[in-house]
């Protein structure tokens, strides 16, 4: 028997976040500050233990594999039911299982019902789609293999004809992936409540800001672990909702609203992609399921149409290109900076945005067949992800706000991250996004703390010398920032190093050497400025009128905790080959491979591994050193009192466009909203206005000024010629239209059965 | 018995009520012109539904799809009676503001 | 054909009720008197409820008797006294001529529209009742309860809500202030 531990109650961790938000909201205000927030981490706390537990638990599930009918079972529960194999069913073994029984019995036909009707409508429920193998092959198959961890109920079905019902399920998936996630949003999620209890003290709506911080950590789990695309849809929109809420969280000030709005607009904007992109894998995948392994498994039978996928796919990662911040939707990102820092950290570090990513991940066989990504020396999704890095990098560079730079480093580092994906190197985007977490969220927390000595500002214009006076802070964002620009031996070093080695490696012996291209590019900038916006921050003269001082343990402690786990968070994934030329045990290396990336026929593509490269490393390492050095050098040296950028015209005008945030929201806002949009709104109103009253006055009162209208024509339209015809038509019609604005109700409803009845004639006569 | 005669008859019932909201101005009968529509749904619901159960007659207690007739003709008529009850409200609240429940006068909102 | 039972009683029954409903709808949408037209309406409804017993299915029979007449129709003539209609005959019920040949033009060519496609598509259908039971039919309390409560349990919901969505949108718009 194959331990399972808790691993098919994962359900409680979203379940004891979004009761810590329900008490939090309905009796915290009861509470002091100090009991609130001690449910938000109690809660939260619990959650990170779990996750630890599950963890360890999927490790051992990893080393001790289930095999034979365990394994039959496990993949039976991922699958919502009986896999591909009729002859298993038919051989009886099986047939007294509760889950092949519940699901041979449609809703109309239940035990005891006359036998003529079990024959008839039994008979159709049992005939699975497709047919390969049989049990015995399909058990052979399971040896080796490590099953996730699935635990679902029915949510609803619903009849497609008489004999066939679908059955929703609703439930949770453990695998390495998930488990690594609950990992990743727990911790961090946990030191986030801790962190914001001394940031948000005495804030007015203190606990209002903490249910939704347990709200959001809920939905995240939730989006996690969900089994379905319809459950994930629910969790991805749960967690816009929360993000909504959080950053528009001090909403008296006008900017603050305005940045929740556009956050939220901008991934509706988004979310109607992935809606769609769930709807077309749905029947892509035969329109009988939502779970996530049986679309994967339709995906890479190869035997559904390409272009379906590739439009699924597409849609999916439209859904992703907003809430990643992918380019061109990514202009919300940094706006949301507006909310309070400690919610921009996890936003950026560990919920949010990186629900994209794990979208990609976890639909992994979508967009592996969809996107044709083995046979492909560039594809959609990799160029965006390498596209978005590259312009995130370059905004980076021109900002004052320290969260600015922050969040556009986000923006570029999703970007490495969806290029990993889209090159095929799965467990490196994973692993970039499980370090990317650490580092960023304690450098977020760092800016916070910051801002928390400087009287509130985030203006680097107003930082600068800070080394001395806060010690814990520069150092925390310092290692972070090493991290961050890939600097051996850092988290960052190993995680970019394996995404640009999978990118050189490519899948199916294509190279993708653009985006490794790209990647270099981006890693050399990334360095840059992270060197500039270290430099202005700790180095140098104070530039402020505040007096800064070190913040107090409640901060920095999550500080030193992400740091740690910044620095040395590498060896979770060591490269195999550095781990055989530095004679560690063979266990050290490449874990994340090992244990995260599923091993599943058919349901996960196979990937070619990209070795670690030293000579790749080698030179990344450098370049991040030079932009290093060149970011630092530039303030340093006091390159910048040369006023390059106003001597240079093209310094300049590149300096403009990228403070200009590449004319993005200046297309969105003046181009799409004010050229587009409105006149769509002004044109519609008009036909409503002209067109369509003018349709029901015509049914109505009209009938003696059409009378008029036309003998008028007829009598003189011969003579005076086309021109003076059209001029008149125009005036004319227009007086006739204006009169006939009567607002009555019953004339507009005439309208509607008329257009009912025309509708109908068509459907009936014509269509049949 | 032919089924048309339930959808003919249906169907009339249906013309009528729409004739009756688009050429009544007092506010309660049109309301009553819209029961007169729903009803002839009804008809139209129960008469499929004892249609489907004479061709596929149902066996045990539960799971019938000829069910389906009646159940959704109750629902529409918990929606009638919804809709009754907020139409009147809106007609009550018309007649305390224009002092009359001729909806053609109503126009406040024309162009 | 000779053992195919025959349906003229039903077609007696039917002929009627239906006769009497058309007749009563008219007078619903003509009449000059708005508590003669609730009146009429009663008649309509109770006609409705006639069919459906012909059809067998006598729980929605009896629910359109309790609801509509007992209900609706009732609240039809609170909400008529309420807004103080006048008892006897008026002549501003209906809407100016042009507004009602629309309305006629408009109903008659739905209805032609719907004869049409009826006639076209459902004149082999026949509804064969004799012989069968109500419960094979689908029709008793008993399997109609049961598939409210299993397979339509959700709109069932939906249904509870719009209710209370109705009350208090009632309320709120009732209200005085």
């Amino acid at each position: 028997m194959d331990s399972v531990g808790i691993m098919d109650k994962v359900f409680l961790l979203p379940l004891i976040m979004a009761s810590s938000f329900v008490i939090i909201l309905f009796v915290g205000k009861r509470f002091s500050e100090r009991v609130t927030s001690s449910i938000g981490i109690g809660a939260v706390g619990a959650c990170f233990v779990l996750s630890l537990v599950i963890g360890a638990q999927w490790i051992n599930r990893v080393d001790n594999p289930p095999t034979g009918a365990a394994a039959v079972a496990a993949e039976e529960a991922c699958l919502g039911g009986p896999g591909d194999d009729p002859q298993a069913r038919e051989g009886g073994g099986r047939g007294a299982e509760p889950g092949s029984a519940e699901r041979g019995a449609p809703t109309g036909a239940a035990p005891g019902e006359s036998a003529a009707v079990l024959g008839q409508e039994g008979g159709g429920s049992t005939e699975s789609p497709s047919a390969e193998g049989g049990q015995a092959e399909s058990a052979q198959a399971k040896r080796g293999e490590t099953i996730p961890v699935c635990a679902s109920i029915t949510w609803f079905e619903t009849a497609v004809s008489t004999s066939q019902t679908i059955k929703f399920e609703a439930g949770t998936v453990l695998d390495g992936l998930s488990a690594l996630m609950l990992f990743v949003v727990s911790i961090i999620s946990l030191l986030v409540h801790i962190y914001s209890k001394e940031y948000l003290h005495d804030d007015r709506r203190f606990t209002h800001y903490y249910a939704f911080l347990s709200l959001f950590t809920a939905s995240m789990l939730f989006f996690v672990l969900g089994s379905n695309s319809l459950q994930m849809l629910v969790g991805w929109e749960l967690v816009g909702v929360c993000s909504f809420v959080l950053i528009g969280h001090w909403w008296e000030e006008g900017n603050n609203t305005y940045a929740a709005l556009k956050a939220f607009l901008t991934n509706r904007v988004g979310d109607t992609g992935l809606i769609i992109g769930v709807i077309v894998t749905f029947f892509a995948a035969g329109a009988t399921s939502f779970n996530v392994f049986r679309l994967n498994e339709a995906a890479l039978s190869g035997k559904v149409s390409s272009t379906l996928l590739l439009i699924g796919a597409i849609a999916l990662f439209w859904g992703v290109t907003s809430k990643s911040g992918q380019f061109p939707l990514h202009t919300w990102l940094p706006d949301a900076m507006a909310g309070p820092t400690p919610v921009s950290a996890l936003i950026h570090a560990a919920t949010m945005v990186v629900a994209g990513v794990y979208l990609i991940a976890r639909l992994y066989g979508v967009f592996y067949a969809g996107l044709q990504i083995n046979n492909n020396t560039i594809n959609y999704v990799a160029f965006i992800g390498g596209f978005t890095a590259l312009i995130g990098a370059g905004l980076a560079f021109v900002q004052k706000d320290i969260k600015k730079v922050l969040a556009y480093s986000t923006v570029s580092q999703l970007g490495y991250m969806v290029m990993a994906l889209g090159v095929g190197a799965w467990t490196a985007a994973v692993f970039h996004l499980f370090t990317h977490a650490f580092f960023k969220a304690s450098m977020f927390l760092g800016a916070g703390s910051v801002s928390h000595a400087c009287h509130h500002t985030f203006d680097m214009d107003e930082m600068g010398g800070l080394k001395k006076k806060m010690p814990i802070t520069r150092w925390t964002f310092m290692f972070s920032g090493f991290a961050l620009a890939g600097i051996f031996p850092f988290a960052g070093f190993f995680s970019k190093d394996e995404i640009l080695a999978g990118a050189a490696n490519g899948q199916g012996g294509n190279a993708y050497t653009i985006m490794l291209v790209f990647g270099l590019v981006v890693a050399f900038m990334t360095a840059a400025y992270m060197g500039r916006t270290y430099y202005r921050t700790f180095e140098g003269e104070y530039r402020g009128h505040a007096h800064p001082h070190e913040s107090p343990k409640i901060m920095t402690i999550p500080l030193i905790i992400l740091t740690t786990f910044a620095t040395i968070g590498g060896v979770v994934n060591f490269p195999g080959k550095l781990t055989e030329w530095l004679r560690l045990p063979q266990t050290f290396g490449g874990r994340l491979e090992h244990y995260v990336q599923p091993e599943w026929a058919g349901r996960f593509p196979t990937l070619d591994v990209a070795e670690f490269n030293p000579w790749l490393a080698t030179g990344s390492v450098l370049l991040a050193l030079l932009g290093m050095f060149i970011g630092i050098g530039w303030y340093a040296n006091r390159l910048y009192e040369r006023k390059l950028t106003e001597r240079s015209k093209v310094l300049h005008a590149g300096y403009t466009f990228l403070a200009n945030k590449y004319y993005l929201d200046a297309l969105y806002e003046n181009v799409i909203r004010d050229r587009g949009v409105f006149p769509l709104a002004r044109a519609s109103y008009w036909f409503n206005q002209y067109v369509v009253d003018g349709i029901v006055n015509a049914v109505g009162v009209g009938s003696r000024s059409v009378g008029n209208f036309l003998y008028k024509y007829l009598d003189q339209g011969a003579i005076d010629g086309a021109v003076n015809g059209t001029g008149i038509v125009s005036d004319e019609s227009g007086q006739l239209l204006r009169r006939i604005q009567t607002g009555k109700v019953q004339q507009y409803a005439a309208l509607f059965f008329f257009g009912a009845t025309v509708l109908t004639i068509f459907f009936v006569v014509f269509i049949r | 018995m032919l089924i048309n005669a339930y959808l003919l008859l249906a169907a009339v019932l249906f013309c009528i009520g729409v004739y009756g909201v688009l050429a009544r101005r007092n506010g309660v009968l049109v309301l009553m012109s819209i029961e007169l529509i729903l009803n002839s749904v009804n008809i139209n619901l129960v008469a499929f539904g004892a249609w489907w159960g004479a061709q596929q007659p149902c066996g045990a207690a539960q799971g019938c799809a000829a069910t389906i007739g009646p159940v959704f003709a109750l629902f529409v008529i918990t929606v009638a009676a919804a809709e009754v009850g907020v139409g009147l409200a809106l007609v009550l609240m018309l007649y305390r503001n224009f002092k009359s429940i001729d909806i053609d006068q109503v126009d406040s909102m024309k162009g | 054909m000779t053992n195919a039972p025959t349906y003229l009683p039903e077609y007696i029954m039917f002929g009627l009720i239906a006769s009497s409903m058309v007749v009563a709808a008219v007078r619903v949408v003509t009449t000059k008197n708005v508590v003669h037209a609730a009146l009429w309406l009663v008649l309509v409804l109770g006609g409705v409820a006639g069919l459906f017993i012909l059809l067998a299915s006598e729980f929605t029979a009896i629910t359109q008797v309790l609801v509509y007449i007992g209900a609706i129709v009732v609240l039809f003539l609170f909400g008529i006294m309420l807004t103080r209609a006048p008892l006897g005959k008026s002549a501003d019920l209906d809407n100016n001529v042009a507004q009602r040949i629309v309305g006629a033009l408009v109903g008659l060519s739905l209805l032609g529209v719907m004869v049409y496609g009826l006639v076209n598509r459902w004149s082999d259908q026949k509804i064969e009742l004799v012989g069968s039971s109500t419960r094979q039919l689908g029709q008793t309390t008993e399997q109609i309860s049961d598939s409210i409560f299993s397979t339509y349990l959700v709109p069932f919901e939906v249904v509870s809500v719009l209710l209370l969505a109705a009350l208090i949108g009632a309320i709120v718009l009732a209200r005085r202030d």
